[in-house]
């Protein structure tokens, strides 16, 4: 019988905090930017110069923590990683080691196996570095430390999750509290979030752990379920070959869909590791805690809850709104104007979800204010305007965040309330379709609805489909 | 030499009665400069237009009443490891030999406020790293006293400066003895000042623990009033301290009456020259005619900080160092093939082998598998110096003792022994590595014609203490002790 294979899989992840300034100088942390214009001697690495704290950073990595149940270190200190490359301009990163902010949390996540709880070993604080460009026309390499100095946080899991799946749900869960937190935007693609996947297999029922691999920033949560799955099929190959699995940094190539070793445990860089002397240890008091447990916003989970409590909305509804901080938010402020939380969750729930795939956005993207959907719903439900129109409006929110009252009244889109005006274009209609009429009268029920769609059209989409039925009904079967 | 006899303090009185210009007193040490420079070589970068047109400046500001402080026109000598904005800035390194700093140290920062004119950068042991100005990749700097001898080191240049009248003061730095140490050798005052009482912004760290910057002058009473103006909180340094008792010149009192001076056992014993000990010991007696209580006691670990200093320093600065790359700025080696070559070929070509030795050093003492034994231990070393310290104290108000076991060795004597180099700075480094305030004033001159200091520690904070105990050893003393004349010393250099 074929040996049955368990994956032991622990993640380190890093993510890019929303601080308006970097970690160690007074430099904007704002993307784009021409090369090198957000630095200054301290982010450039430059002689003499000195980091000092930004303390918004603490606060943030504290939140974090203390949404994860972790232990905080009241006493924690940044420390030396010493390597050289040119991204990293004093060539070392200063970053955490010997006592780091937060350690010993867990999160729960939930799988289609059920409910468990991933621990978390750690959380520490660190700089990014720059970014190398490298010319191939000059041949040379350039280098841009616009994002030097932009604060992270790592957090490190226990080796706790077993599947892909599982990894997807804990990669998730931390996104949802960190995005509630307001702590980061925490988005894949853009690297403000980003996984090294450490992975290894063992016999299902075995006490130790296998020799593991590194896979290092792997950007998108389906390519993060792809390199599970496929390193997890080579270390099973190489043992079933009687292989050593290496201890190793890979690669992986999402579009070749296989890793590639990147360095081996023997050639892995002593980073001579020390305080950093020109940092003092960061206090964090009991009083700090308690204010950032004070301010801590509703995380999902118990937003979550409430709505299912407070919204006359369905289960499924309350999962995807909540699922963007964002989008909740939106759906909030507009139900709290029209008082229609069934009518603002559908806007949400289909046609803002469809145009997000359309255009191959994410829920953050959303710019439209809450206002201008709680008006659409507002003038759909006094039948200003009718449904169709109120889509193609919806459109125009969603991509311009037009006023919709303003936009229908420019537009001339209100729904035709004129009985007299509608029966007489009606009557227009039966008469130049004959065909359709006898089609009607001789039983095809369907015919009617080529009537409706025509006299529409003669009205421009303006008049409310149901008076139109009724009238027509009227006069057809009179 | 007329002008060049005053102290700091004097010349701001001159020139703020108008006795004297800005100008004249530039002027006065830039033609000092171009008599001594050729032998003495305190000097790495000379801002002779610079500093004439800063005079002009200053001259205005103080005719108009802006200027009103001690210091101000009063030309300034800066050690080369502070960064002054447009001007360059070696460290005495071949690695940044083209660099200009785009921003100014902030204790410079401050003596500019105060009306200082700069009329350049001191020479010093690369990035700060010897006892003798030897390691200087721009030359030696010979000792005013005798141009056969070293000035110490590593703020040689700036103490050679003042000693020798080319500057009337000069900012230098200490890290192991840095100031005190060549204040010894070359006969001038000089305050290496509690860790965090001057800003560190700006400074291009050596042992960042343990750099602090403090003044080098002619006596007490002018580093006393040079420190009160340097002495700042500075947000843009985590380790700044915000003291609110930098009042310094309050302690320009002549009275010890009240005071407990103990003298570490272990600071007298072997490897003491003579005639060292007896200038020392002479200078404890002129503080108890004074009226101070003067002890011997024992300090106890003595022999563990030199091995603790030298892993800490070396430690820091294997890092510190690390951006000395030829990447952003700085030297960078002609030819090389790729990045790791790039590195290799720059570095070492542009760090000189002291330099490289402490560089190895530290990168030992933080390698993995080595790091509890070497670092770890110096790191709890330095803990138990700070605590003989903290008992001595209870006792004591001022711990007095010699700067440095000789008097200032010969060209050449020094390099050839790193070790006993190293040992040289016995007396000096614990105060670094403590964190505290330490000093050195002239009190003897041995039978080489060679002038020896006295070394005066305080607690932490305790400034006041070695300043008013400094300055009643000064004023009480008999004969002053005072370099000889340039003419003499370069007339005799040149037979």
């Amino acid at each position: 019988m074929a040996k049955q294979y368990e994956t032991v899989i622990g993640l380190e992840v890093h993510v890019e905090l929303a601080t308006k300034t970097k970690i160690f100088c007074g430099c904007s942390t704002a993307f784009g930017g021409a090369p090198n214009t957000h630095t200054c001697p301290v982010c450039t690495g430059m002689p003499g110069s000195l980091p000092v704290l930004n303390k918004q950073v603490v606060e943030y990595a504290l939140a974090v923590g203390l949404a994860t149940n972790c232990e905080i270190n009241q006493y924690c200190k940044f420390d030396r990683k010493n390597y050289f490359y040119p991204d990293n301009p004093q060539n070392y990163q200063i970053s955490q080691l010997y006592l780091p902010i937060c350690h010993d949390g867990k999160v729960e996540i939930e799988t289609t196996a059920g409910k468990k709880y991933v621990g978390i070993h750690e959380i520490h604080m660190e700089e990014d570095a720059g970014k190398l460009v490298h010319d191939e026309w000059e041949d040379c390499s350039l280098v841009d430390y616009n994002r030097s100095g932009v604060p992270l946080i790592e957090i490190v899991s226990e080796p706790d999750m077993r599947s892909a799946e599982e990894v997807i749900a804990y990669l998730d869960k931390l996104r949802l509290i960190i995005q509630y937190l307001g702590a980061s935007d925490c988005k894949l693609q853009e690297g403000s979030m980003r996984a090294d996947v450490n992975l290894s297999v063992r016999e299902v029922g075995a006490e130790k752990f296998g020799t593991r691999t590194e896979m290092k920033n792997i950007n998108s949560f389906k390519a993060i379920a792809r390199a599970i799955e496929g390193e997890r099929a080579r270390q099973i190959e190489l043992l079933e070959m009687g292989k050593p699995v290496i201890q190793e940094t890979r690669r992986w190539d999402d579009n070749k869909e296989y890793s590639y070793a990147m360095r081996s445990k023997e050639d892995a860089q002593d980073y001579r590791y020390f305080p950093d002397p020109d940092l003092v240890p960061v206090i964090i008091s009991d009083e700090w805690i308690d204010r950032v447990k004070a301010v801590q916003p509703e995380l999902r989970t118990e937003k979550l809850e409430r709505y299912k409590k407070e919204f006359d909305i369905p289960d499924y509804d309350a999962e995807i709104l909540t699922s963007s901080k964002h989008m909740a938010d939106i759906f909030e402020a507009a139900t709290a104007i029209c008082k229609k939380p069934k009518k603002v969750s559908n806007w949400l729930m289909v046609e803002t979800l469809r145009l997000l795939k359309e255009k191959g956005q994410d829920p953050e993207d959303i710019m439209f204010s809450p206002e201008h959907l709680a008006e659409l719903v507002e003038l759909t439900e006094e039948g200003t305007i009718n449904s169709s129109v109120a889509k193609e409006v919806f459109e125009k929110i969603f991509e311009e965040d037009v006023d919709p009252a303003v936009y229908v009244e420019e537009h001339g889109l209100k729904t035709v309330n004129d009985e007299g005006a509608l029966r007489s274009t009606i009557e227009e209609i039966v008469a130049a379709n004959p065909q359709s009429v006898a089609d009607y009268k001789g039983g095809k029920q369907k015919a009617i609805g080529f009537l409706v769609g025509q006299t529409m059209k003669a009205m421009k989409g303006k008049a409310d489909p149901a008076s139109v039925n009724k009238i027509l009904k009227e006069i057809l079967d009179a | 030499m007329g002008l060049l006899d005053d102290t700091a303090v004097e010349l701001g009185k001159k020139i703020k009665s108008g006795e004297v210009t800005v100008k004249e007193a530039v002027m006065a040490c830039l033609d000092q400069i171009k008599k001594a420079e050729s032998t003495i070589h305190a000097y790495v970068t000379i801002d002779r237009e610079g500093a004439l047109k800063k005079a002009e400046e200053v001259q205005k500001k103080i005719d108009e009443g802006k200027l009103t402080g001690p210091l101000a026109g009063v030309p300034v000598a800066i050690k080369d490891n502070m960064c002054i904005a447009g001007m360059r800035t070696t460290c005495s390194s071949k690695i940044l030999d083209n660099f200009i700093p785009t921003y100014t140290a902030e204790a410079v920062k401050n003596l500019e406020e105060a009306g200082a004119v700069i009329l350049g950068k001191t020479n010093m042991d690369e990035f700060a790293m010897g006892s003798t100005t030897e390691t200087s990749a721009y030359g030696v700097t010979r000792n005013p006293w005798d141009p056969e001898h070293v000035p110490g080191g590593s703020s040689g240049g700036s103490c050679a400066a003042v000693a020798a009248g080319e500057c009337f003061y000069a900012l230098g730095s200490d890290t192991g003895g840095s100031i005190r140490q060549p204040s010894s050798f070359c006969g001038v005052t000089g305050i290496k000042p509690t860790y965090g009482t001057v800003s560190r912004y700006g400074l291009i760290a050596y042992g960042s623990s343990l750099d602090q910057i403090g003044p080098v002058g002619k006596d007490v009473t002018d580093c006393a009033t040079i420190l009160e103006v340097i002495a700042s909180h500075d947000k843009k340094d985590s380790t700044s301290l915000d003291r609110t008792d930098c009042d310094f010149t309050s302690a320009l009192v002549k009275d010890v009456k009240d005071m407990k001076i103990g003298i570490p056992r272990d600071y007298l014993g072997e490897g003491l020259d003579p005639e060292v000990k007896e200038a020392v010991l002479a200078a404890a007696k002129v503080l108890e005619e004074a009226g101070a209580v003067v002890e011997k006691f024992d300090l106890s670990l003595v022999d563990y900080a030199i091995p603790a200093y030298y892993t800490i320093a070396a430690a820091e600065a294997s890092s510190n160092l690390e951006r000395f790359d030829g990447v952003k700025y700085g030297y960078r080696a002609k030819e090389y093939e790729g990045l790791h070559n790039m590195y290799k070929k720059s570095r070492s070509e542009g760090f000189g082998p002291e330099v490289k030795r402490r560089i190895m050093l530290g990168s030992f003492v933080l390698s993995s598998g080595y790091y509890d034994a070497y670092y770890l231990k110096a790191l709890r070393t330095k803990a138990l110096i700070k605590q003989a310290f903290d008992k001595a104290f209870a006792t004591y108000d001022v711990i007095l003792g010699p700067a440095a076991p000789t008097t200032a060795p010969k060209l050449g004597e020094s390099l050839g022994d790193p070790l006993k180099m190293y040992l040289g700075d016995i007396y000096t480094i614990s105060c670094n590595l403590a964190g505290l305030p330490g000093m050195t004033v002239p009190c003897g001159i041995d039978s080489k014609g060679l002038p020896i200091g006295v070394q005066l520690l305080g607690d932490c904070f305790q400034e006041k203490k070695i300043i008013r105990a400094a300055y009643t050893y000064e004023q009480s003393r008999q004969e002053k002790i005072i370099c000889p004349d340039m003419s003499e010393v370069l007339e005799k250099a040149v037979e």
